[in-house]
């Protein structure tokens, strides 16, 4: 029994922690159709915002719940302001430019923090199910994830911020003409898919250490999560991120963490091949 | 053929046979062994230009077939003890592994950004699985897979049929650099026929080549495939430069690389894949003598530029940029004869 509730305590952290990373990806890819390749360097900036933030002394929470999502929110709107903007439309380009922008981020990162590993420790400690152990801080991470689909649903669906949002990704023209700027709608919508990025790289950094190359790891799974999910951010991120957090877990769990990753990969591959426009391009069609 | 294409391909043939027979005159062995691996790395740039700027396939796992081209090598060398027999399979296997994995995406009627991401999600498998398997138990006949510790030593290539007749780095780069010109002049010549003339249809208009009844799934797995094996080849050649093979050859910053070269040389070229393997290369391993600006950082600035500033690449903008000059003196006198000289050649 006490096995059984850790197996699905460690398959909802699977799957809080998959939506956590993919919500800023999320984000800008259903919005606006914008694939960001860069968008692990975003998470792992994140995690060195948050990480020096500690070490200058400032309270953890802090540190990962605001100061990073806003550094890496500035740092998105440098960057929508000085690339992205100009390659609205060119699905491609962008995909391209975004990896070139991931390469320079982490090369910024090498130059100043060094090739080095660097990290802080979790702040809640680890409790007892019946005789095994479980951590805290992923039940913080379960919480976390919650708040951030929850945020991101009701700000789409119930606010006239979202409701002017979602209409621009619909038809730019007619919201133009209705007297909003789809340019603007653009720039603050990839300014908040960042910060997200960045909020989810603070959660995640005391969990591993963290090296200029960390986004790399992320940004395949959050990649995989949101195009699988389709192109409603919501439904989309959690109907996929249930479905390879689940798999990626059991698999683990039956094998090692590299079958589990390779498990993922491989049925994102066959879910596409099935459902070319991901989940919610099949099934939940009309939701956010 | 037009003029101007034949006299490109004359100056082509003559700058590559220059370097082929001239250069082991001139630099001593070290330099030459550098600029070996820079003739590997402008074939790996061959096979993608083919693929992204002849068949307008955007492939983000190059790296996969260099890889596996690679690692088919160095693994099947150890078993058989000689490398002729491995080299064509390090050729084969990738273009066999295009072939099949093509197949499902064309065939599947991906569109390109998903294709992007599916590419890329199999060189992320093909990574984390080689570097996992570092175990001992992971052994393929007399080879040991070795995971992120790479193969570190495997016979090299030897003359056809005399294992005992080792190539020495001067014929290494020989033969590498005759490979360079094999499949340069055999891509050129493959664009000429009809299967090319459908290539380049398809890449313009899909739909158009689909409604005049080219079957253009067949077509793009068809030029996937090559590109693949053209890649495996890079890769064999690659594991025979270093006598090592690694994960890292499948990673990601690899498939990035291959692009930036593309990009950076010209899209829709030959020799504008060729020359952006060799510069990015080299301005790589300028970069590579001094501790301060790292590499990632100046490759990716270079890919963010060109897409904005530049998307065209190198080649092709140099080239407008001489017509231009060339021309532009004459220009008032000529005009009536360069619009019927435009309107016929494409070029």
């Amino acid at each position: 029994m006490d096995f059984v509730a850790v197996i699905i305590l460690e398959v909802l952290y699977a799957i809080a922690s998959l939506a956590l990373i993919s919500a800023g990806l999320a984000v800008v890819f259903g919005m606006m159709r914008v694939i960001n390749l860069a968008h692990g360097e975003f998470l792992m900036l994140g995690g060195y915002a948050a990480i020096v933030s500690v070490r200058a002394g400032l309270n953890i929470y802090v540190a990962m719940l605001v100061v990073a999502p806003l550094v890496v929110g500035i740092i998105g709107l440098i960057i929508e302001r000085c690339v992205i903007q100009f390659l609205y439309g060119r699905m491609l380009d962008t995909m391209l430019a975004t990896w070139g922008l991931s390469l320079l981020l982490t090369g910024v990162v090498t130059m100043i923090f060094g090739n080095t590993t660097t990290g802080i420790s979790t702040p809640i400690g680890g409790f007892a199910i019946g005789s095994y152990q479980a951590s805290g801080y992923n039940i913080f991470i379960m919480l976390a994830g919650i708040a951030v689909i929850a945020v991101i649903f009701t700000v789409l669906k119930t606010t006239r911020l979202g409701l002017i949002a979602r209409g621009a990704m619909q038809s730019a023209d007619m919201a133009s003409g209705l007297g909003h700027n789809p340019k603007r709608i653009y720039m603050v919508t990839f300014t908040l898919g960042a910060a997200l990025s960045g909020l989810a790289g603070g959660i995640l950094a005391p969990l591993t250490g963290l090296t200029p190359t960390s986004g790399g790891l992320y940004v395949s799974k959050a990649f995989i999560t949101v195009i699988s999910g389709g192109a409603a951010v919501v439904t989309g991120t959690v109907s996929s991120s249930a479905l390879f957090g689940t798999l990626t877990q059991l698999t683990m769990l039956l094998s090692t963490p590299v079958w589990g990753d390779v498990a993922m990969l491989f049925a994102a591959i066959v879910l596409l091949r099935l459902l070319p426009r991901g989940i919610t391009g099949r099934f939940f069609r009309r939701q956010v | 053929m037009p003029d101007s294409a034949r006299n490109r391909h004359i100056l082509v043939a003559a700058i590559g046979l220059l370097i082929l027979f001239g250069l082991p005159v001139v630099v001593d062995l070290v330099t030459l062994l550098e600029i070996s691996i820079y003739v590997v790395y402008a074939i790996l740039g061959l096979s993608l230009g083919f693929i992204w700027g002849y068949g307008g396939i955007l492939c983000f796992g190059q790296a996969a077939f260099f890889g596996l081209g690679a690692y088919t090598y160095a693994v099947t060398a150890i078993n058989v003890g000689e490398s002729t027999g491995p080299f064509l399979l390090a050729i084969l296997l990738p273009l066999v592994f295009a072939a099949l994995l093509g197949a499902m995406m064309f065939y599947g009627r991906i569109s390109d950004v998903y294709m992007g991401v599916i590419t890329l999600v199999v060189t992320l498998i093909l990574f984390k699985f080689i570097n996992s398997t570092a175990n001992e138990t992971w052994i393929v006949g007399k080879a040991r897979l070795g995971g992120f510790n790479g193969i570190p030593a495997f016979p090299t290539l030897n003359v056809p049929g005399d294992p005992g007749a080792l190539l020495d780095p001067e014929q290494f780069f020989y033969v590498a650099m005759v490979f360079l010109l094999l499949v340069y002049f055999g891509l050129h010549w493959l664009m000429t026929t009809r299967f090319g003339r459908v290539v380049v249809a398809i890449r313009e208009n899909e739909v158009r080549a689909e409604l005049l009844g080219y079957d253009i799934r067949l077509y793009k797995t068809a030029v996937f495939a090559i590109g693949g094996g053209i890649g495996g080849l890079a890769g064999a050649l690659f594991a025979n430069w270093g006598n090592f093979v690694s994960p890292g050859l499948f990673s990601l910053a690899q498939s990035a690389t291959i692009i930036i070269w593309v990009i950076v040389g010209g899209l829709g070229t030959m020799i504008g894949p060729v020359v952006g393997a060799v510069l990015i290369q080299y301005i790589t391993t300028l970069l590579g003598q001094q501790g301060v600006i790292n590499n990632a950082f100046v490759l990716g600035g270079i890919l963010v530029l060109f897409v904005l500033l530049l998307p065209k690449g190198l080649m092709p903008t140099l080239g407008q940029l001489l017509t231009r000059l060339r021309r532009a003196p004459r220009r008032p006198a000529r005009r009536s004869a360069e619009q019927a000289e435009g309107g016929r050649d494409g070029h």
